[in-house]
């Protein structure tokens, strides 16, 4: 006979309710987890899917994610031709406000020459761009079916594809297209501002400009060999797949994501203090029935064990109702809530750890009841 | 040929100190032969409850000296080192307040005295379920004690006091919720302990009805012993 199960049987209605508390506490806490490492794999979902080795970007610049930068577009072909590259590809990229059926959008639009790197790794539904001008490719985040019609600058645009997970750093949803489509959105101007412009520097600016190049390397090239190479060009500079990601997660989502954590720490925390203190409340509760368990001479272990238990007990069910809860809401959330086994079995020692610790002030309480405590009506 | 199991002498107990001190026990001098069964009377707050407590290692004495089966447990100090372990082993108390845990069963809380001293759950639930029996409260050995009534749950806490077969038993007016029918069956169920096990039993009582079930009476007044008489043979 268990006596940590039977009390809690015997108190079940309470203790169902307390779980149902803590549980939304802890689905608080977890979620924080999620959203934490969702704004990391969001921020490095593009430059994954991507598959870049090398990113080459202007001079100066930490582009095309952390800083702005413009390269010419026929840096593609200098790359493509330097040893140890496989594959270059440009890109365009920039953040843009879409009419969509549904509403005004805000998404990220990047620009690429289908069949060269930088389009999307997997397409969910549909086909990728083609060579048919006004094509996209929508993340499903956009919220765009197959066959919707997105008005973008002057020009609609026809979804034939859509992908899975592929956001910006910002969670704003990725728009594919082909690289001529979005030089124009990005770079020609207005008719009426563009004759201006032609008159006052005779062809100066031609619209072959791209944001940076991407390229992937045979194996075994080394990057910084090639990103060295890169740099000769006074004009680029090249940044590895790794310092890539270091600057998405160190630098742009790096508030975001200290803030996260540092909240994160704070609900664990709060969370600790609160159920240290429904541990100690429910040992409380049974002061009288702990008196009678040592009067009829109980070990200390027995005691101990009683806490213990129910400690973990209260721990667990309500870690259980909290993943219930975070998954069956994690959709709502505008952000991906990224959980997955490992970080749920984390948490779940966490919890076990806040537990044990949390009853250490109950069993000493515990342990100094004095018997006689029991005694009287 | 005796056997002294419980043996108290020159035991006193103080509540408090200075002005405010009240001594509840002065200086009693009490003997419990194996197979004795012994009552305590007295007015209300003559110290009989004071008396158990200490004789079962709940409460500490301020004074004198107390040995149960032959081994010294204080005289100044307590002597042995696991209080609770001599209680459980030694020891059954019947509660003035039957202190019955409120989430067991009646059965399981007979067993459980005897799961603490390490028998397995099934045995001990035959045990109480036998015990229960014989107090006539069998029928309702899955009830929970808040469903109980005042004399069933007396005698739950009879029969768990009994469960591990001490040596020493302390009854505080264990017969006080019964009706005489119910309370003679008590203390002939005692009397067979005190025989059977050779037992030493020391019962509170106020209770006219049943003065003739003792082998003798000790009464206290103002924490003293006030005499001492043999049954009426
Ligand atoms: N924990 C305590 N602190 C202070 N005084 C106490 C304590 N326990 C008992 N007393 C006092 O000691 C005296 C003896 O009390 P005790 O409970 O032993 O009486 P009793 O004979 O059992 O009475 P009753 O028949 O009412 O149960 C009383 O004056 C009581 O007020
Ligand atoms: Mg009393």
């Amino acid at each position: 006979m268990n006596l940590a199960l039977a009390d809690i049987r015997h108190k079940l209605g309470r203790f169902m309710l307390t779980c149902l508390g803590l549980g939304l506490l802890m689905a608080v806490a977890l979620s924080m987890v999620g959203i934490y490492q969702g704004v990391v794999s969001e921020a490095l979902a593009l430059s994954r899917s991507l598959r870049a080795d090398l990113w080459v970007v202007e001079s100066g610049t930490s582009g095309p994610f952390a800083e702005a930068s413009r390269i010419p577009g026929d840096v593609r072909e200098m790359m493509a031709r330097l040893p140890g590259v496989a594959a270059a590809g440009a890109i365009t990229l920039r953040t843009a406000e879409a009419q969509a059926p549904q509403g005004t959008l805000r998404v990220q639009v990047i620009g690429y020459e289908p069949g060269r790197p930088g389009g999307p790794s997997a397409i969910a539904t549909g086909r990728g761009v083609g060579g048919t001008r006004f094509e996209i490719v929508a993340d499903a985040r956009s919220g765009l079916p197959l066959g919707a019609t997105l008005l973008l600058g002057r020009h609609r645009y026809h979804v034939v594809g859509t992908t899975r997970g592929l956001v910006s750093s910002g969670g704003d949803p990725l728009i594919f297209m082909q690289l001529r489509d979005s030089q124009d959105l990005q770079f020609r101007l207005a008719p009426a501002a563009a004759r201006r412009a032609l008159a006052a520097a005779a062809g100066g600016g031609g619209t072959d400009t791209v944001n940076a190049i991407i390229a992937q390397l045979h194996p075994g090239a080394d990057p910084a060999l090639v990103a060295e190479t890169t740099r000769r060009w006074k004009h680029l500079a090249a940044l590895t797949d790794q310092q890539q990601s270091d600057l998405l997660t160190l630098s742009v989502v790096n508030r975001a994501r200290v803030q996260l954590g540092m909240f994160t720490v704070v609900l664990l925390f709060v969370s600790a203090v609160i159920i240290a203190l429904i541990i100690y409340t429910m040992t409380m509760d049974k002061l009288r029935e702990i008196a009678t368990l040592k009067l009829i001479g109980a070990p200390d272990r027995t005691i101990i064990g009683l806490v213990l238990q129910q400690a973990l007990m209260l721990g667990g069910v309500a870690y259980v109702a909290a993943v219930a809860i975070v998954f069956a809401a994690r959709d709502v959330f505008p952000r991906t809530v990224a959980l997955g086994p490992a970080e749920v079995a984390v948490m779940a020692v966490v919890i076990a750890l806040i537990c044990l610790v949390g009853s250490m002030v109950s069993i000493r309480a515990a342990l100094r009841i004095e018997p006689q405590q029991a005694l009287g009506g | 040929m005796t056997n002294p199991l419980v043996q108290v002498e020159k035991l006193s107990k103080t509540f408090g100190a200075g002005d405010t001190a009240v001594r509840a026990l002065v200086e009693v001098d009490l003997v419990v032969e194996a197979g004795e069964v012994v009552g305590l009377k007295g007015p209300s707050g003559s110290g009989k409850s004071t008396l158990l407590n200490l004789i079962a290692c709940i409460q500490e004495p301020t004074g004198g000296k107390l040995s149960i089966g032959g081994e010294t447990v204080w005289d100044g100090q307590w002597r042995v080192a696991d209080l609770r372990r001599l209680r459980r082993e030694r020891i059954g108390f019947i509660f003035q307040f039957h202190n019955l845990l409120p989430f067991l069963n009646a059965i399981d809380n007979v067993a459980l005295a005897m799961t603490l001293d390490g028998v397995d759950s099934a045995t001990a639930r035959q045990r109480a379920g036998a015990l229960l029996d014989y107090l006539q409260v069998g029928k309702r050995a899955s009830a929970m004690p808040a469903r109980l009534s005042g004399g069933e749950a007396q005698r739950v806490a009879i029969a768990r006091a009994l469960v591990n077969r001490p040596k020493v038993i302390l009854a505080d007016e264990p017969t006080a919720a019964l009706d005489s029918e119910r309370a003679r069956v008590v203390m002939d169920l005692l009397r067979q302990v005190a025989r059977d096990q050779q037992a030493a039993i020391l019962v509170v009582t106020h209770d006219e009805k049943i003065f003739d079930r003792f082998d003798r009476m000790v009464a206290l007044r103002d924490g003293r012993i006030e005499g001492e008489q043999l049954r009426a043979a």
